[in-house]
């Protein structure tokens, strides 16, 4: 098994694109996400993406395959809701560990016959975290501004059990992702610091924020470089944005942060912004332009997509970073920063 | 070092010095303070907003007070500034003396904060434990040259713990060294003590030696400490933060605390006083403090308050008279009363005059804020001797006395002996023209009714201390409605709230009734009551003020649950008895102990209840340093201390105790059966927590930290009271001589004493009596913090309320045959400088409070305890859930 961190001094990794998209595809009904098992289960199911792990392995393996086909170096697990606390809209809190440990396990089995395959460009997973849907530092109602939906103990608890569940599941890597309220991160930081100590394992952490819009802030209000330094304090493996906007809108918030840090950075944009249908329609090749701008800039480590993406944009992205040498981090520089 | 709010705060070598705001600090704002106990969290957060818009680019929150839930506080004011863009967006300081105060914080707080603070004195394996949790939490940290032998007071032991902790931090616990700060304890100088000498000096070097020695550090502060010694003198204190700040910077200092309004340009400082300054500050001259003070009364703003200066003696005689009043001198009053009475037409109107005038300048200050209680209570004391020289004149010519406005009835209720709040109350009313008919203690309500007839009072007051004295205020607002008064009602002591007053008595009566706690308010709300014109507007204004505080009060009782007492007995707090180490005590039975010179006593003293009941708010001894009432404090506890060592050398006080250690077992849950050879000599009742919690918190009876006889094991327990006689003597013989400044003074420190006498006591009994923890080594600040191993639970308060249970231990311990405390009607001990518990060892035992209980524990209770549920209701009545 070679070491991600060795890899990524080579060569700018790609990340795969998006999960829900291709899933779309699929057009799965209530009775395809429920399958035999949760044929009688007391809520609606339909749309509880992270269940197909369970119920439909195969389309989930064969999504997974696609991108590594498509040049992906990793793939995310299908696992974006996959905590006690966004499963409680299913009433599947008890199902959390199950969902986690297939998902990274289906994940791990597609990358390592890809790994098999080509030996020389060794195929990793990354567990993935999402937000969760309650905010630790904003409180859901105006009238109540001290009020909080959710706590930090909560959170970390939460996320605790989906970070054991995935490392058992195999993954590679602990992906922190689509992070609104820089809080909710430091509860999951803080409970993957727990497991890591509790096992003994030094497994590398991936943390990308979203800046929702064009303050160029979090939606907890923190600029680019605030939420760097609120989360520097547990060693990153990258650490940039994801989600919201496009990639060339989210462009000066990586150079905020790229000269500020000696983590690796990451980015998967959006297909672009979208459009009056809901709709990401920026094409493969126009997003690859963009892309390539940060690659010329040289402020990139691993690169991928977000919503709207599909195995053809990250086609077009792999071919771009491999024609690139990874962003450099001289650590001197940053320690001169620092102090 | 790199900090965040929603913005981020970058510090490097070419960062100019860092501001930390500390208007958002309990102990550092009177207003802040009263705003967080008022629970006004709006006007609160402006406080905030106005630090950030000043410039503040850290702002230090802290919540350490003993009347404040502090954890409570920290996260609803720091959930509160996440909603306010232009506070958050600076870095938040957590500044905490409690571990779980700070640990909230920074659960509630998504930018990077700086925890204030840490230190070695605990030892080193809670410093790396906390450091840990700080470096998880992703925070910087300030780290207090403190260690287990005390606090870094020169600049080889700054270095030394700087050192130590920085290795400790770096090299055990992997904490960034750019996240750590060091405070390195900023202390007067011009003291006028050899040993105060270099302390800005040792402060300066140690400052340099840390950023030159441990890479990447900062060095912080609180900037006013240096100039205490000036304080009243502005001028000079300005000029000293200044050159203290210039020099420290030089040398390091790169954050701390200043108040910018107290700070004076370094280049605008005359050469004179920056010469003279520098002198002290840099502890250039043998005599660089003399030459400062000297100088310092040329410095423009000084008070020259540091020599005696008789200046005012030169005066008109009526500014004089108001001199001696507002600053408490008595030397020249007889002196100045004779001119003003033989220039005056008849000697009354010296009273309504000149004395008169004079209180009411007192009466302005205290209201504004610029005057504190001990201050008035001084002025008091100089005015009643004013009055008592004048009434032999005033007799002699036989004209009326001069027309009080109004008359008050103060009484402590029935079965209650504290009076130390009432006699204050009085003091302020009496400087303020009110007759007082003071009934004293343990007044019974007929007296007080039929005392308010035939005295044609205006008002009556109350007051009490331990909780049954509530019911008794019940009973005389009942008694009162019946009868037809119509005289306001002032309800005041320590265990009374206007949440009781507003739903328990405010309801009893239909006329005015209002809760003063305070002093300083009281004159105002008896000024109001009693004016003619506009007493009833204010009455109903009061009225609906009182309605509106119940039905918010009702309304905002957080909804809770209960469990049945069978349920609550399942949750008991489970120690595991075949390994839980049970000592013998080596003395078994009861000892009496009447020879302890109170000399012994002084060291286990805590003094910062004594400020409290003087309304002096703060921790000692940070209180000396206070901004707005530090210079109060450092009068009123130089005093305190001439009365202390007065008290000893005449041996005043007298301290008294009794304690005893038995064999003992739990039996039928809560019950502890007291034994002698096997033979039950008494039964403890506890009490047992209802309160619905979450799954693996324990539902707590005291009876759960002894060993239960089923488990085979003999375990022990104890009980002791302490008194301290001749308080009450001592304190008349004062008022007989109109001086209550030293009558309170006296019952204050006989409370103090009889604390310290109880500390002290258990120490003995932890290390000697029973011996389990004969190897503890603990600082008197610990014990003050209670950190020792083992209890001493005390009926009536929150673990075992119910004051029933003195009985139970008097009886047990022969309290009243051997060392003479009796219990009032009310279970009361008597001399009120007094203290009674149990004493329990095991090392799992901690204070809790019982919080609420259901009936079904009331009947069950009643029946252990042989007694009928109407008596056990009565006495358990505030613990009762509605």
């Amino acid at each position: 098994m070679s070491d991600i961190r060795e890899v990524l001094k080579e060569r700018i990794l790609v990340l795969d694109g998006a999960m829900g998209t291709m899933l779309q595809a699929y057009k799965f009904t209530e009775e395809d996400f429920r399958g035999e098992r949760f044929k009688d289960y007391p809520t609606p199911l339909q749309g509880n993406n992270d269940l197909l792990s369970i119920t439909q392995p195969e389309a989930i393996k064969t999504i997974h395959g696609k991108y590594f086909e498509a040049g992906a170096d990793i793939v995310e697990t299908n696992t974006f809701s996959g905590t006690t606390i966004a499963m409680a809209d299913y009433q599947m809190e008890d199902l959390v560990y199950e969902l986690n440990y297939q998902s990274a396990k289906i994940a791990k089995e597609v990358a390592d016959e890809f790994t098999a395959k080509e030996p020389h460009k060794p195929r990793f997973v990354a567990g993935s975290m999402g937000p969760t849907n309650r905010t630790a530092s904003m409180s859901p109602d105006v009238n109540d501004p001290g009020y909080r939906a959710v706590t930090f103990d909560e959170l970390r608890i939460a996320y605790k059990q989906q970070a054991e569940a995935l490392v058992d599941g195999g993954v590679d890597i602990l992906l922190v992702e689509t992070v609104f309220d820089t809080l909710n991160a430091k509860a999951a930081l803080f409970a993957i610091e727990q497991v890591k100590e509790e096992r003994g394992i030094d497994i590398p952490i991936m943390l990308s924020g979203t800046i929702t819009d064009a303050s160029g802030r979090t939606l907890s209000g923190q600029t680019a470089e605030a939420f760097l330094i609120s989360v520097s304090h547990i060693p990153l493996l990258t650490i940039g944005f994801n989600c919201a906007l496009g990639a060339n809108l989210l462009q000066p918030h990586l150079e905020a942060i790229a000269n500020k840090t000696e983590f690796g950075i990451s980015a998967h944009p959006n297909a672009g912004l979208p459009n009056a249908f809901g709709e990401y329609d920026e094409s493969p090749e126009e997003m690859g332009e963009q892309i390539e701008e940060y690659l010329k800039k040289n402020l990139i480590n691993i690169i991928g997509g977000c919503c709207g993406t599909s195995p053809e944009h990250i086609r077009v992205i792999a071919n771009i970073a491999a024609k690139y040498k990874p962003r450099t981090v001289i650590q001197n520089e940053v320690k001169n920063l620092i102090n | 070092m790199k900090l965040s709010g929603l913005e981020p705060l970058v510090l490097n070598e070419n960062s100019n010095f860092i501001n930390v705001g500390e208007r958002t600090n309990v102990a550092g704002s009177r207003k802040f303070l009263r705003l967080i106990k008022e629970e006004k969290f709006d006007e609160a957060l402006d406080i905030a907003r106005h630090q950030v818009d000043g410039g503040a680019q850290i702002i230090d929150i802290n919540f350490d007070d003993g009347l404040i839930d502090g954890k409570e506080a920290m996260v609803k004011f720091l959930n509160l500034i996440a909603a306010e863009p232009d506070i958050c967006r600076v870095p938040i300081m957590i500044d905490s003396s409690k571990w779980e105060i700070i640990e909230a914080g920074l659960q509630v707080v998504q930018g990077k904060c700086v925890v204030n603070s840490i230190s070695l004195k605990e030892g080193e394996d809670k410093f790396i434990w906390e450091a840990t949790q700080i470096k998880r939490y992703g925070a910087a940290v300030i780290v207090m040259a403190f260690d287990e032998i005390g606090q870094a007071d020169n600049y080889e032991r700054r270095i030394e713990i700087a050192k130590r902790s920085y290795d400790i931090l770096v090299n055990k616990v992997g904490f960034p060294s750019e996240d750590i700060i060091f405070d390195l304890n900023i202390f007067p100088v011009a003291t006028g003590m050899e040993e105060h000498r270099r302390n800005a000096i040792d402060f300066i070097e140690a400052t340099r030696w840390v950023r030159e020695n441990l890479e990447n550090v900062s060095v912080s502060g609180g900037v006013s400490n240096v100039s205490f010694s000036f304080r009243g003198n502005n001028g000079v204190r300005e000029a000293m933060h200044s050159v203290f700040l210039y020099h420290a910077i030089q040398n390091g200092m790169n954050m701390g605390i200043v108040n910018p309004t107290m700070l004076e340009v370094y280049d605008d400082i005359p050469k004179d006083l920056l010469e003279h300054v520098e002198d002290v500050i840099l502890d250039r001259r043998d005599d660089a403090t003399e030459r400062l003070l000297e100088f310092a009364e040329t410095v423009k703003g000084s008070k020259a308050e540091k020599t005696v200066d008789l200046s005012w003696r030169e005066n008109a005689l009526q500014d004089r008279i108001t001199h001696a009043l507002v600053k408490g001198i008595d030397a020249f009053i007889i002196e100045d009363i004779e001119q003003a009475r033989q220039e005056a037409e008849k000697p009354i109107d010296v009273i309504e005059g000149h004395l008169m005038i004079g209180m009411n300048v007192v009466g302005d200050l205290f209201g504004a804020g610029k005057m504190f209680l001990p201050q008035v209570v001084k002025s008091a004391r100089v005015m009643k001797k004013a009055v008592a020289y004048l009434n032999p004149f005033i007799e002699a010519e036989k004209t009326d006395k001069s027309e009080p406005v109004g008359k008050i009835l103060m009484a402590t209720v029935k079965g209650d002996v504290h009076d130390i709040g009432k006699n204050i109350v009085s003091v302020v009313l009496a400087c303020n023209n009110y007759e007082i008919v003071d009934l004293g203690v343990m007044v019974p309500p007929e007296k007080i009714i039929e005392t308010a007839i035939s005295e044609r009072v205006d008002a009556i007051g109350l007051s009490g201390l331990i909780t049954p004295s509530l019911d008794e205020m019940v009973y005389l607002a009942k008694e009162m409605q019946r009868q037809n008064f119509e005289l306001p009602l002032l309800i005041g002591g320590a265990t009374t709230s206007k949440a009781h007053t507003a739903v328990k008595i405010d309801t009893q009566y239909k006329n005015a009734v209002v809760h003063v706690n305070d002093a300083s308010r009281a004159v105002t709300v008896v000024g109001d009551l009693l004016n003619k014109k506009s007493s009833s507007a204010y009455v109903a204004e009061l009225k609906k003020n009182y309605d509106e505080f119940r039905t918010k009060f009702l309304k905002r009782g957080k909804e809770k649950s209960y469990i049945s007492i069978h349920e609550a007995r399942q949750r008991k707090y489970t120690i595991d008895w075949d390994t839980s180490e049970i000592v013998k005590p080596k003395a078994m039975g009861v000892q009496v102990l009447k020879q302890l010179s109170l000399k012994e006593l002084l060291p286990f003293i805590d003094w910062s209840p004594f400020f409290r009941s003087w309304d002096l708010h703060g921790k000692y001894p940070d209180i000396l340093k206070d901004d707005v009432v530090g210079e109060q404090a450092v009068q009123l506890f130089n005093d305190a201390q001439e009365m202390v060592q007065h008290i000893i050398a005449k041996q005043l006080l007298k301290p008294k105790a009794v304690f005893g250690l038995f064999e003992a077992n739990t039996i039928n849950d809560d019950d502890i059966s007291v034994q002698k050879k096997g033979e039950e000599i008494a039964v403890f009742r506890t009490l047992r927590q209802q309160l619905k919690k979450r799954e693996g918190i324990p539902n707590i009876a005291l009876a759960d930290f002894i060993a239960p006889k089923h488990s085979g094991k003999t375990d022990y327990v104890g009980a002791f009271c302490v008194g301290v006689f001749g308080a009450q003597e001592l304190a008349d013989s004062y008022r007989e001589k109109e001086d209550d400044y030293n009558a309170i003074m006296v019952q204050a420190i006989a409370d103090r004493f009889a604390e310290a006498f109880a500390e002290y006591l258990h120490k003995d009994v932890r290390t000697k009596h029973w011996g389990y923890a004969e190897n503890e080594d603990l600082s008197n600040a610990d014990l003050i913090k209670e950190s020792y191993k083992g209890i001493r639970p005390a009926p009536g308060y929150p673990a075992c309320p119910d004051h029933l249970e003195k009985e139970t231990i008097w009886d047990l311990l022969e309290v009243e045959k051997l060392i003479g405390v009796t219990l009032t009607e009310s279970l009361a001990m008597w001399p009120a400088a007094a203290v009674s518990g149990y004493y329990f060892a095991n090392p799992e035992a901690k204070y809790f409070g019982l919080g609420k209980i259901t009936d079904d524990q009331l009947t069950d209770y009643a029946v252990r305890k042989g007694i009928s549920k109407e008596k056990a209701r009565k006495w358990l009545h505030p613990n009762l859930a509605e």
